[in-house]
């Protein structure tokens, strides 16, 4: 069974009850994914399947065969960060860190969701494909990702930085 | 989780081959809510046929209506330029449930048939109706804060919980089914049950029978519909109370059309005909509103922690019909 890891071809069989997150983190050690609830209310375990943010724990991993996924390590590496990597440093937008690969591949995956002109649950108009990342628009986007430290703040102005360095506060 | 065979379906009759008439095999579709559940051992499905891959597309017709492939993302039917111009209320509710993640993982057949949220039904140190036919419900004397109002038995109190299907009730959906027995398309109010005397029984469909597409007929009034959600936090939560509403107001200041279907208060996605009734042909005041939301909720009937739902959803109903008739302040 073949899936596309960030970049990266990987040929293997599995039990049809692994998770995609199981997979990455008990078979291809790709531990950068977390496993928070294991059960989708967290977002901790959140990756990236063709561009599209999902939660990897409640996918099973053979309905994902021939897919792309990318991880937090295909986005970025210790001598290379992503800019959203960069501006959570920056930001103070992590305390004990466990939520933020979940909340950065999110982010990466709603910026997408923005630039395609998909409405959230405060989106005024429906008929406007331009959506400005705002305050209220980046949270409610944003609410399956659950931080525990209290970062939000942070996790927000980071994220508004890197996607939308021009919307107000 | 038990052992179980997978199988991934190309076409909807291969779906049905590889179910083969089992009673204990499974479609699966996104798995947002079957895998939970196959985790936390209330499902356990021998054969998995996955039928996340069968038809995606969303198809504006001429005649005004949308056909929506079962195995449309949440995200993408949302998305959809014409479900957003001739349907606003349902992108609305699909926006007001889950999560990003879950909507681009959710598809629109996954999102009917997801199981109830009760945490009764989920704990099976608990008895449970819908899990166990004949074992009792703790949720009658437990905590049943989000209980239903409408539509209960004393076998089952559950409600059903998607934001989709409140929708789909308010706009007449027609669900297209194929089965061993061939194919045969529902009016989506009859595809969940009551739960009476059998809540495990949760819908009309036939053993081995898949959903297809869900049809959203034309509509004139749905171009001015809505979507209004209550919950305990502004995101990522069920609905306490939910409403779906669409309006035409004439310019005699009556109602010239509206459908209205309530969540979070029924057993089973509630369509308000009652209310729909005492609103069509009336002139829509506040008073109109007010009076068609008392007809509705008239059956209605709280238990210990969840009477409030009753006053919760006539107000919600007034204010979201109000919402969609600028002349009317609430």
């Amino acid at each position: 069974m073949k899936f596309t890891i960030n970049d990266e071809v990987i040929d293997l069989t599995l039990d049809p009850r692994m998770s995609l997150l199981d997979l990455l983190r008990e078979r291809l050690h790709l531990t950068g994914t977390k496993k928070g609830c294991d059960q989708g209310a967290c977002g901790a375990c959140t990756v990236l399947v063709d561009g599209e943010r999902i939660n990897s724990c409640l996918a099973l991993a053979v309905q994902y065969e021939g897919c792309a996924i990318t991880t937090i390590e295909g986005l970025g590496t210790a001598g290379d960060l992503h800019e959203l990597q960069r501006a959570f440093i920056e930001h103070d937008g992590f305390q004990c860190g466990y939520c933020t690969p979940g909340q950065i591949c999110s982010a990466v995956g709603m910026a997408g969701e923005i630039r395609r002109g998909v409405p959230s649950a405060v989106t005024g108009d429906l008929e406007t494909d331009a959506i400005d990342l705002s305050h209220d628009e980046l949270r409610e986007r944003m609410s399956g990702n659950l931080c525990r430290c209290g970062a939000h703040n942070g996790i927000v102005q980071a994220i508004q930085e890197t996607f939308a360095p021009k919307a107000k506060p | 989780m038990n052992p179980f065979d997978y199988a991934r379906a190309g076409d909807a009759a291969e779906a049905i081959r590889l179910a083969g008439g089992r009673a204990d095999a499974k479609y699966l579709g996104g798995g947002t809510n079957l895998v939970d559940l196959m985790r936390e051992g209330i499902e356990h499905p021998t054969h998995l046929i996955d039928v996340s891959r069968l038809s995606h597309e969303i198809a504006a017709r001429d005649d005004g209506s949308v056909l929506l492939g079962a195995a449309a993302k949440n995200t993408a039917v949302a998305a959809d330029p014409v479900v957003r111009e001739r349907f606003p209320m349902l992108t609305r509710a699909i926006v007001a449930g889950a999560s990003g993640q879950i909507r681009n993982m959710a598809t629109v057949a996954g999102n009917m048939l997801q199981r109830t949220r009760c945490l009764y039904f989920y704990d099976d140190a608990a008895r449970c109706n819908k899990r166990t036919p004949g074992a009792g419900c703790d949720a009658m004397e437990g905590f049943n804060r989000f209980h239903a109002i409408l539509g209960g038995s004393d076998a089952c109190v559950a409600t059903h919980p998607s934001d989709m299907c409140v929708a789909l009730a308010a706009l007449d959906a027609v669900v297209h089914l194929q089965g061993p027995q061939g194919a045969r398309s529902i009016p989506f109010a009859e595809l969940h049950r009551l739960p009476g005397g059998r809540p495990d029984v949760e819908t009309e469909l036939g053993t081995g029978e898949l959903i297809v597409a869900v049809e959203l007929p034309p509509l004139a009034a749905a171009r001015h519909s809505t979507y209004r959600k209550v919950r305990d936090r502004s995101s990522y939560a069920f609905a306490l109370v939910s409403i779906a509403a669409a309006l035409e107001v004439g310019a005699d200041g009556k109602v010239a059309d509206v459908r209205l279907a309530l969540g979070g208060v029924g057993t089973k996605p509630w369509r308000a005909l009652a209310a729909e009734a005492v609103l069509r042909g009336a002139a829509a005041t506040e008073e109109t509103f007010r009076k068609a939301a008392e007809v509705e909720l008239q059956p209605a009937v709280g238990l210990s922690d969840n009477g409030f739902k009753i006053e919760l959803a006539k107000r919600t109903i007034v204010h979201t019909l109000a919402s969609l008739c600028p002349g009317v302040r609430t």
